[in-house]
């Protein structure tokens, strides 16, 4: 067992899976010698050469059009994007081609890839950095949609992620990337995809959030303890497809629900998850449903990023007006 | 009748009489080969003519005809090995046949069933990209993937001249040309993207020239002489097996057609000018030199229209008998494993679905 950061989990991982399997390729901008801008792939070109690590030129559209074509040739390509802003333009490429070539030929050809990129604010970072693009990638079917929010979960959620027989969009918190260490075991153990994982079991209300907001979530849960308030929190690891049962299960037993994310409130993810257990827990329903989240503006400039970020206090006053009602 | 003019650059074994003008691959001294050349191009054109009577009947949906550019793909194909890989847009019908693609698996695709796509025959090959120029990164990955495993494959990967205007484009052949992937790119170059003439696509002199600033060779080829077509992309393709790295081939053709059934050409496009390209189409050169070189006669003319005419029409009497798939089918194969709620999705729709028709 080792004490990593994220950044750090995830590089153990695909240090990990390129060791098991030999299909599995890592691809992108600086991705080789250099080890990422994140040093997410640090030493693996070393470790694999350049037939495995493979530094692309810079053009995010065909990278993973590139992995498309790999991945139906066999490969187990995991392409990097530097920042999530730069990603958008792959959207193409795996909404119209990734995300329906096992349909489009019944199963002739699949594509099992994992495209990851950095995502969310918090860390100043210049413009088009900070990106919160999750709803737009969830909304796609076909795909499946992963945020960790510890360098355990990212580790064993990028293995099954690579494992999968189908593309997976990994989005990892930046602002997680060096933030808390965690005891991570290399043992090779994936973490299963479509799962929610409950983070902290309590009565009153259940927090549901992924990537870096689960900080802000289990920071209010101590808190509001101080006051007798049992928060459960949810972290739902794998967006799409959803594990609503679990979200439904827990809003079942506490009647309050707190959705927290980063990304704009309009056809943010929380809607989706509002709109679930409005249609399957609505009885269990004790308060309104709340939703703590960025505005829908853009990502603003880094001297005024922490207005836009959902803050601790935000999410302390959610709660508390969801336990008015009793 | 007189030849049509062509730019000096441009490769070409036959004029448009079938005389030949150039020198001659040796596939091209084989009889067998020229005559298994002559009936896919027929084939091709027999298959395009009942597809859009089917669409013009309800029978088939929205339909992209080859007309007049048979030549490029059918060339293209018979230049791949079996093992190559085919990457095409959606105009390379004949290409396809060539490959093993059967008239019926294509009638599927036309007619909306993702059923066509399941080759039975070249299992490697893409499905038709109807993005325009999205899948030139699909042929660069998977010629990468060929290069990666040390295996002497090439992908050729075939788009219209309106595709050398997207980013697509100099993003894939880029990236080619650093990796030197064994990989093909073949332009269609038709004159036409839907009402667009070749003109306002692009000042470059010729498309073929992009490939300068990818860093590897780009040539134009008479797209209307198979011949032609066939040399230089089996030229290509063994460049690309050496690993030398990938090429462009600009097959300068022209569109006879509708873009598709959905469209008229003759809201944008004067009649005189298609009248005027019809000489040069690719079947009666091709045909003009089987006879000249005493291959060929109208009793085998007959005979092979007679021969294509009925397997097109085998396949359209077994497309048509194929049942629609069932509703459900639309839920498989979206995983390789239903997720919960995707199985959740899928039983509500038949439980409505028996609702409705009971």
């Amino acid at each position: 067992m080792t004490e990593l950061n994220l950044v750090q989990a995830i590089n153990v991982a695909l240090k990990c899976a390129m060791s098991e399997d030999d299909r599995v390729l890592v691809l992108g901008e600086d991705v080789g010698i250099n080890g990422g801008v994140f040093r997410a792939t640090e030493g693996l070109f070393r470790l694999f050469g350049e037939q495995r690590v493979l530094d692309t030129p810079l053009a995010e559209a065909s990278i993973a059009g590139v992995s498309i074509g790999l991945a139906a040739q066999g490969f187990r390509p995991v392409a990097e994007i530097q920042f999530a802003g730069f990603a958008y333009t792959c959207i193409d490429q795996i909404l119209n081609h990734a995300s329906r070539l096992r349909a489009r030929t019944r199963g002739r050809l699949t594509c099992p890839m994992v495209l990851r990129s950095p995502v969310g604010g918090g860390i100043k970072a210049v413009e088009h950095h900070s990106e919160s693009p999750e709803a737009m990638f969830a909304h796609i079917p076909g795909i499946t949609v992963v945020m960790p929010s510890s360098p355990a979960r990212a580790y064993g959620l990028l293995l099954s992620a690579i494992r999968d027989p189908d593309p997976v969009v990994f989005l990892e918190p930046t602002r997680l990337y060096h933030a808390a260490r965690e005891d991570v075991t290399d043992d090779g153990k994936g973490i299963p995809l479509g799962q929610c994982v409950t983070l902290r079991a309590g009565r009153d209300v259940t927090i549901a959030s992924w990537g870096a907001m689960i900080k802000e979530a289990l920071e209010a849960a101590d808190q509001l303890a101080a006051d007798d308030i049992e928060v459960e929190v949810v972290d739902v690891a794998t967006l799409k497809p959803l594990d609503s049962q679990a979200i439904c299960k827990s809003v079942a037993r506490t009647g309050r629900l707190v959705i927290v994310h980063e990304a704009p409130m309009t056809c943010g993810y929380g809607a989706e998850i509002a709109a679930r257990v409005a249609s399957r827990a609505m009885t269990n329903l004790l308060a309104p449903i709340e939703r703590v989240t960025g505005y829908d503006t853009m990502m603003p400039y880094l001297r005024t990023e922490q207005y836009y970020m959902p803050s601790l206090n935000g999410v302390l006053a959610a709660v508390r007006r969801t336990m008015a009602y009793t | 009748m007189p030849d049509i003019e062509i730019n000096a650059s441009l490769t070409r074994m036959l004029d448009t009489n079938g005389k030949v003008v150039g020198n001659l691959p040796d596939f091209a001294r084989d009889q067998t080969e020229l005559l298994r050349l002559y009936r896919t191009l027929v084939l091709t054109r027999t298959f395009d003519t009942k597809a859009i009577a089917l669409q013009r009947t309800g029978r088939l949906g929205t339909y992209a005809s080859s007309l007049g550019q048979e030549a490029v793909a059918v060339g293209a194909a018979a230049a791949m090995r079996k093992d190559d890989a085919l990457l095409p847009s959606f105009r390379e019908h004949g290409g396809q046949l060539w490959r093993g693609v059967t008239p019926k698996e294509l009638l599927l695709y036309w007619g909306g069933d993702e059923r066509g796509n399941n080759f039975a025959g070249p299992r490697g090959d893409f499905p038709n990209c109807a993005t325009v120029g999205s899948h030139l990164a699909h042929a660069v990955g998977v010629a990468l993937a060929f290069r990666l495993r040390g295996e002497k494959r090439a992908a050729v990967c075939v788009f219209g001249d309106g595709a050398t205007s997207k980013g697509d484009f100099a993003e894939a052949l880029n990236m080619a040309g650093v990796w030197k992937v064994p990989a093909v790119f073949v332009i269609n170059n038709n004159g036409w993207a839907i009402s667009v003439p070749r003109a306002k696509q692009s000042a470059a002199e010729t498309l073929a020239q992009k490939a300068v600033a990818a860093g590897f060779p780009g040539e134009q080829v008479d797209g209307n002489d198979v011949i032609a077509v066939r040399a230089i992309t089996e030229r290509a393709l063994a460049r690309a097996r050496d690993e030398l790295g990938p090429s462009l081939i600009e097959a300068v053709t022209y569109r006879l057609c509708d873009h598709t059934t959905s469209d008229d050409a003759s809201r944008y496009r004067d009649d005189a000018e298609v009248s005027r390209h019809w000489p040069a189409e690719p079947l009666a050169r091709l045909r003009n030199f089987l006879t000249n070189s005493g291959f060929w006669d109208r009793d085998k003319e007959e005979a092979l229209l007679r021969e294509c005419n009925s397997a097109i029409e085998q396949a359209a009497a077994e497309y048509l008998a194929t049942p629609a798939q069932p509703a459900s089918a639309i839920f498989d194969y979206v995983y390789a494993e239903a997720p919960a709620e995707l199985i959740e999705q899928r039983e509500a729709a038949n439980a409505f679905m028996r609702g409705q028709h009971d």
